[in-house]
This record gives structure tokens, C-alpha cells and sequence, in this order.
């Protein structure tokens, strides 16, 4: 079973799988960054005051938490060149479907996050004469963060897992790359294991990081 | 924005070689529903069936049977599905012996259906797995200790005792996790399973009109969630156990 295992094609295309690497992982930062910030926007237009805003908000996240990620990339995948007007390449297209997707996700752990403070906290700052806005960013949202900074890097793990999908539209992420090399040369056992393995390796890599980041915060 | 709208070509029923039915598109539409609801059905009894298990076992006071249970978890949670995906359909034929290689390959009915079925359902089953553990921890070692001075063996413990408390608290999470693999679904799309989502990228191709058929597989989807979120909501209100609080869905 193991008799033809062809470590040498593994080693000759490391220099490729490492630009695909390059790519998911551009692409999960981007995601992150994107994904956090417009996040943070949809669970303050949750919690503000303001009913239609709040129910714009609480349909955004249920709209897109009950859609498929792949369909949700097919749909950017050629929405965005139509609404920009022009080609704009897959990786931009792509870009933005996971930036919309996450930050659904995304705003539902700051919404926990930021509901966490105590409500004390917040009529502190009232009292001290801070504007809705003051108070969000210097009371609220500091103390939020640090209270989901765990669930926030267990979606981001999440996430590096979920750019894997861009295959369908055949951006050339890690899988990808191994995908290719594998059909070129009929190695597909030793791609898709080597991805595997990889994949494996970072993802448990980070969570164990991040068990040591909430014991810090736990302890602290 | 000038993107032609035509509404018609969800409502093909035969072909037409006038209009722009030129497949009957509406069929295409119905079988792929069907396929997502088969595959997330029939992976989900695989999920709930192994992940209880798995769950059970992550309790349980034997050290190598609760590190099989944790190492499972561990390395289902660390791949990404479409991984799995590819490992079940491209590499697991291969680590069998000959014959029984051949038979998963193209011997069995269905290969890609039961391979996605399978894939989903080992899945998910780590998911509903860590469920079920803290379904069970969030129980307080009093009624486990209670059942022991009552006589009952391990097994009953679980049979009569803690299962069926723990299933009760975690239905908003198992909901989830339903709906996940309800969604993730789509994914047997790869390995060639014409469900909703490949249907619709079929649709695409044939006719252009994308976004048509998007939309209804996104409204398919959305009210196939809100049904069962509906249902389930009356589902945990009839069995919920007064004074004690379901745990959060992820």
C-alpha cells in the first residue's frame, strides 16, 4: 500500500506549495482584517439603539449564516466584476466573499463579546459624562476584545481551514497547488496527504497557542 | 449594472429550443435539493450515531479509550473538510486491499454519494462529539454518583442517567450542527455530487443566467434553515428541563 510512496515528488514541488501557501494565507489575513473590521461595525448596528438598524444588522448575520460558503463564493464570484464593471480577477471577487461571510460570524462573537462587560461598566462611563461613542471605544470595546480574543483566533483557525473552498473557483491556494502537482504526475495519495499533514500540523499548532493564550487570560 | 434578469429559466419544464429553456432547468433545481437534503440526512445519522460515542467516550475513565476519543477530535477538527473530502475519494480507496479498493472505487452504488455521506458524517460526528462531552460535564457529578450507589453499571449510568439529561441541554448546539452539516453539504459538490449548490453552477454554465439560480438555491437553503430553527425551537421548549439552562450554540 505504502510500496510506491513517492517521497521525491513531495520534495521537488515544496517550491510551489509554498506560493500557495503564500495565497491562503494572504488571503486569511485579508479575510481576518475585513472580516473584523466590518464584524465590528454589524454588532454595533446590532446593539445600537436604533431599531432599524439593529434588525438591518440581525438579517445581515442570519442571511448569511444560513447560506453555504461555496455558494457564498459563487455568488461574489460574479457579482463583484459585475457590480465594479470589469474583470477584477478572482482573488478580489473572492476576497470579498469572505470578508462578507466572516464578518457575519465575526459579529456575533463581539455582540457576545461586547454584551459580556458588565452593565455596571457602562453606566460608569455615563456617569463620568463619556458620549455613546467615548464610551464604545475606551470602556466597552477594550474590555470586549480581551474577553474574545480566544473564540476571535479559534474562528481565525476556522477560517485559514475555509479558504481550502477557493478551490472551486480555482484560485491557486495551498490545496490547489497539491492539486495540480498531484494530477500532473498521478500522485494524488501523496499530495493530498502531504496537504493533510500540513494543514494539520498549523491548525493544531494554533490551537494549542491559543489554549496557552487563555490560560494567560485566565490567570491574569 | 446591466444584467438581464430572466426569471423564466428557473421554470423550464421541458425544453424549448425557442426561449432559453434549453434544459429543463426547473428538474435540475428540484433533483439537486434533493440530494442535499439525502446527503445531509443520511450524514448527519452517521454524525449524531459516532459523535455520541465519541462524545461518551471523552467521559469515560479508561485512559486509552478516552485518548482514541480526543486524538479523533483532534485530528478531525485540524483538516479542513475539503481535505477530508479528497482524502475519503482519492487516497482512501488506495490504503485498502486490492479488491476492496476497487468495490469503494466503482463497485459500490453511489460512490460519490456514500463517500461525501461518510466524509460529512465522520466530520461533523467530532463536532456533535464535543457536544455530547460537555452535554454530559455540564451535569453535576451528583447524579452520576447517585446512579452508581443505586446499583446501576457504567453503561446504565449513560443509558438510563446521563445521556439522556445531556441530549436535552445541548439541543441549540446540535442544532447547529445540523445546519452545518446541512450547508456543508455543498461540498460533495467537488467530488462530483450534482446537490444544490453544483446544480445551480450548472444552471450557470448552461445558460448564463447565474444569479437566477443562485437565488434560488440561496432562498432553498435559508428556508430550509429557518424550518428546522423553527422546529427545533418548539422541540427544546417541550423537552427542556426546568432550572436548568441549554447550553449556547457555537
Amino acid at each position: 500500500m505504502f510500496e510506491n510512496f513517492d517521497f521525491e515528488i513531495i520534495v521537488t514541488s515544496i517550491p510551489f506549495l509554498i506560493e500557495g501557501m503564500g495565497l491562503t494565507l494572504l488571503l486569511t489575513v485579508l479575510a481576518i482584517v475585513g472580516g473584523l473590521a466590518l464584524g465590528t461595525v454589524l454588532a454595533l448596528c446590532r446593539l445600537a439603539p436604533y431599531r432599524w438598524l439593529s434588525l438591518f444588522a440581525g438579517s445581515y448575520v442570519n442571511f448569511f449564516r444560513s447560506m453555504p460558503l461555496i455558494l457564498v463564493i459563487f455568488w461574489f464570484y460574479f457579482l463583484v466584476p459585475f457590480i465594479v464593471g470589469r474583470p477584477v480577477g478572482g482573488f478580489y471577487s473572492v476576497l470579498v466573499a469572505f470578508i462578507m461571510f466572516e464578518a457575519a460570524y465575526y459579529c456575533e462573537i463581539m455582540r457576545a463579546g461586547i454584551q459580556s462587560v458588565r452593565q455596571g461598566q457602562v453606566h460608569a462611563g455615563q456617569a463620568l459624562g463619556l458620549t455613546y461613542r467615548q464610551n464604545m471605544r475606551y470602556i466597552v470595546l477594550p474590555q470586549a476584545f480581551r474577553a474574545m480574543i480566544p473564540i476571535l483566533l479559534t474562528q481565525a483557525i476556522i477560517l485559514f481551514q475555509d479558504t481550502s473552498l477557493v478551490y472551486v473557483v480555482g484560485l491557486r491556494d495551498f490545496l490547489v497547488a497539491a492539486d495540480i502537482v498531484a494530477n500532473r504526475d498521478n500522485r494524488l495519495m501523496e499530495m493530498f496527504l502531504t496537504v493533510a499533514l500540513v494543514y494539520f500540523v498549523m491548525c493544531l499548532a494554533g490551537q494549542l497557542g491559543i489554549r496557552k493564550i487563555q490560560k494567560k487570560f485566565a490567570t491574569g | 449594472m446591466n444584467y438581464n434578469w430572466d426569471w423564466s429559466v428557473l421554470f423550464c419544464f421541458v425544453e424549448d429550443p425557442v426561449s432559453s429553456c434549453t434544459q429543463p432547468f426547473f428538474y435540475w433545481i428540484v433533483s439537486g435539493f434533493g440530494w442535499t437534503i439525502s446527503v445531509a440526512a443520511a450524514a448527519w445519522v452517521i454524525a449524531f450515531s459516532l459523535g455520541s460515542v465519541i462524545g461518551v467516550l471523552r467521559t469515560v475513565e479508561n485512559p486509552y479509550l478516552r485518548g482514541f476519543a480526543t486524538v479523533y477530535v483532534t485530528i478531525f477538527r485540524n483538516i479542513p473538510l475539503l481535505v477530508q473530502m479528497f482524502l475519503w475519494f482519492f487516497v482512501f480507496p488506495e490504503l485498502l486491499p486490492d479488491e476492496a479498493g476497487k468495490w469503494v472505487k466503482r463497485g459500490m452504488p453511489l460512490p460519490e454519494f456514500w463517500t461525501a455521506v461518510v466524509c460529512l458524517g465522520t466530520y461533523t460526528a467530532s463536532r456533535v462529539g464535543e457536544q455530547v462531552r460537555a452535554g454530559i460535564e455540564a451535569i453535576t457529578q451528583g447524579q452520576r454518583y447517585a446512579a452508581m450507589a443505586m446499583g446501576l453499571r457504567p453503561v446504565q449510568v449513560y443509558r438510563y442517567i446521563l445521556l439522556p439529561v445531556s441530549y436535552r441541554i445541548i439541543i441549540p448546539p446540535l442544532t447547529s450542527d445540523f445546519l452545518g452539516v446541512f450547508k456543508n453539504s455543498s461540498l460533495a459538490l467537488t467530488i462530483g455530487v450534482l446537490e444544490l449548490t453544483a446544480q445551480t453552477r450548472q444552471i450557470e454554465e448552461y445558460t448564463f443566467q447565474g444569479f437566477e439560480a443562485f437565488t434560488a438555491a440561496t432562498l432553498l437553503y435559508i428556508v430550509v434553515t429557518a424550518i428546522v430553527m423553527a422546529v427545533m425551537r418548539v422541540v427544546e421548549g417541550r423537552v427542556v428541563i426546568p432550572g436548568m439552562i441549554s447550553l449556547g450554540a457555537k
